[in-house]
């Protein structure tokens, strides 16, 4: 029988050290509501959204309850809109009204974000594609709670270079539209190379065209405790320093396994996948980068950040495998500067750069992540930080991502506040170099060999 | 058989294991163990009750217990016992 010792060292992971199943993420199949009609199409969408989930946020919250586990997030993922609203929408325009349709469904149902309002772009782009996509400034300014990604390579495709120069100037308009907000509308879009069709974590989550008509993913989480874990092993070899990372993450993943499985149950919709992802929150104490400094940096970003973070990621997923009967997702540690305090240190004191970031997303998921740069970054700039990252992914087999933003009115120096889960961040300075000729080439980068790897 | 696992944790005063004991009785809630110990004055107590006989959902009866904490100034919590299975059994 579970003993009193056991019993309180999983309610210290849970009041102490930031215990949390960081978000249930429904995915809803909208493949089933196109119809060449506008107003049909977002009357079925609407009625789909609310149907399916009817049940998810009072369903989670009896979880919490029950077992005394905060579940931080309740979510929504929904089949890429630009494949739903094809045949319906004449222009952006069209599109923008789907994601106010999407808006009112999120709220209805009280979750806090609902993501979907993307692109699958990785080798061309429809013109439903183009419409979406240049409809995103808009359709994120025009909502709350709609999350946009737009996938534009992958490891079998190459790079979509029209799609990427595209979206440079697509999040310059997105921050100048929601310059109000600091350009809020930037930290809700996500450019990725190999997105995962399971994701459950925002703002990337869609719900992809493989999977199921309705799935339950669930994303954990936990730094904090992995880095207490690490409190107690200071000093130790690497193998007991590994060992530690294991048997933690192997804990906290069992409690996703037992929300995913419960929640699966109670709403009768099948469980997917759980994504082992450590993710961080800018509450002190559930930072990654303070998982970085207790294996023995000074700060995220000195020497050693980069193999500090890859055995790091390693483990996690060695761990969470055994943990969880199906592994999905992104499953990496996250490395956001907005939302994350040890990393926001890190910035201040000068020890991570821009560059150093990118070295790291070589060994970790997502990618640039959260990342405010000056307002008057060029279009160009931001298209070729993109093509950077997603030559990383394409050529190592991996997702990465790009969520940066310009913040309209501000420069290096200043702080930019988003509030709540996306967190505050100081402005980052960007290579001023030009990359325009290279960037205003048109066409693709093809698909990477897979032989001969060196 | 719907096992759930009561702590109580907070200053050490009169009355605590009793407070608890009346609430679950009155909720027809079964106590199949108890341990308690009290570190550095604080008092430690786990139960495991059965509460597959209440009127009431686990839910409920952690949001009342919790209530009853707060009345005698400590923390109370009651979870089911899964979450502490599937972390520290394989």
């Amino acid at each position: 029988m579970i003993n009193i010792f056991e019993v309180n060292e999983t309610n210290k992971m849970i009041t102490q050290e930031n215990l949390d199943v960081r978000t249930i993420t429904l995915g809803i199949s909208l493949l089933d509501c196109i119809d060449s009609d506008l107003e049909a199409l977002n009357e079925k969408i609407y009625r789909k959204i609310t149907t399916s989930a009817k049940e998810l946020v009072p369903t989670g919250q009896a979880i919490e309850k029950e077992y005394g586990i905060p579940i931080v997030n309740k979510r929504i993922s929904v089949t890429p809109i630009a494949l739903v609203g094809g045949s319906a929408c004449r222009c952006p325009e069209d599109f923008v009204t789907i994601a106010r349709t999407l808006d009112h469904a999120a709220h209805e149902v009280g979750v806090n974000f609902l993501g979907g309002y993307s692109a699958l772009v990785s080798k061309g782009m429809t013109q439903a594609d183009d419409f979406l996509i240049r409809s995103i400034p808009q359709a994120l300014a025009a909502t709350e709670r709609v999350c946009s990604s737009v996938n534009v390579g992958s490891t079998k495709t190459g790079i979509d270079m029209d799609a990427v120069r595209l979206l440079g100037d697509i999040i310059l308009q997105t921050a100048e539209l929601t310059k109000e907000q600091d350009s809020l509308g930037c930290a809700k879009l996500v450019v990725f190379c190999n997105a995962p069709d399971d994701n459950p974590f925002m703002a990337g989550a869609f719900h992809g065209v493989t999977e199921a008509d309705a799935v339950i993913n669930v994303g954990v989480s936990g730094p904090g405790v992995v880095k207490h874990a690490l409190t107690e092993v200071r000093g130790a070899d690497f193998e007991t320093l590994c060992e530690t990372i294991k048997k933690t993450a192997f804990k906290v993943t069992r409690v996703g396994q037992l929300v995913a499985q419960e929640a699966s149950r109670r709403l009768g919709i099948p469980f997917g996948i759980i994504d082992l992802s450590l993710a961080p929150t800018p509450a002190i104490g559930d930072s990654v980068a303070d998982i970085l400094c207790e294996i023995g940096l000074e700060y995220a970003g000195a020497p050693g950040t980069t193999a500090a973070l890859a055995l790091l990621n390693d483990q996690v997923k060695k761990g969470g495998v055994m943990a969880s009967s199906y592994v999905g997702g992104l499953s990496g540690a996250f490395i956001p500067v907005s939302e994350d305090q040890g990393m926001i240190d890190a910035v201040k004191a000068g020890a991570l750069s821009f560059e150093k970031l990118e070295a790291m997303t070589c060994v970790c998921s997502v990618g640039l992540d959260m990342i405010a740069i000056p307002g008057d970054t060029k279009a160009t700039t931001i298209s070729g930080i993109i093509a950077d990252e997603m030559a990383i992914g394409m050529v190592n087999q991996k997702t990465t991502a790009v969520r940066v933003i310009p913040v309209i009115g501000k420069g290096v120096g200043e702080t930019v506040e988003f509030g709540g889960l996306l967190g505050y961040a100081p402005i980052m300075p960007v290579n001023q170099f030009s990359c325009d000729a290279f960037v205003n080439r048109r066409g693709r980068i093809p698909a990477p060999i897979h032989s001969f790897k060196n | 058989m719907k096992r759930t696992i009561i702590t109580v944790v907070g200053k050490d005063t009169v009355g605590i294991i009793a407070k608890v004991c009346t609430y679950l009785a009155d909720n027809n809630v079964n106590i199949l163990d108890i341990s308690q110990t009290i570190v550095q004055g604080f008092f430690n107590m786990m139960m495991v009750a059965d509460a597959a006989r209440s009127p009431k959902s686990g839910a409920q009866i952690a949001e009342e217990l919790e209530a009853v904490g707060k009345e005698i100034g400590v923390v109370i919590r009651c979870q089911h016992e899964d979450i502490f299975n599937m972390m520290h059994r394989i």
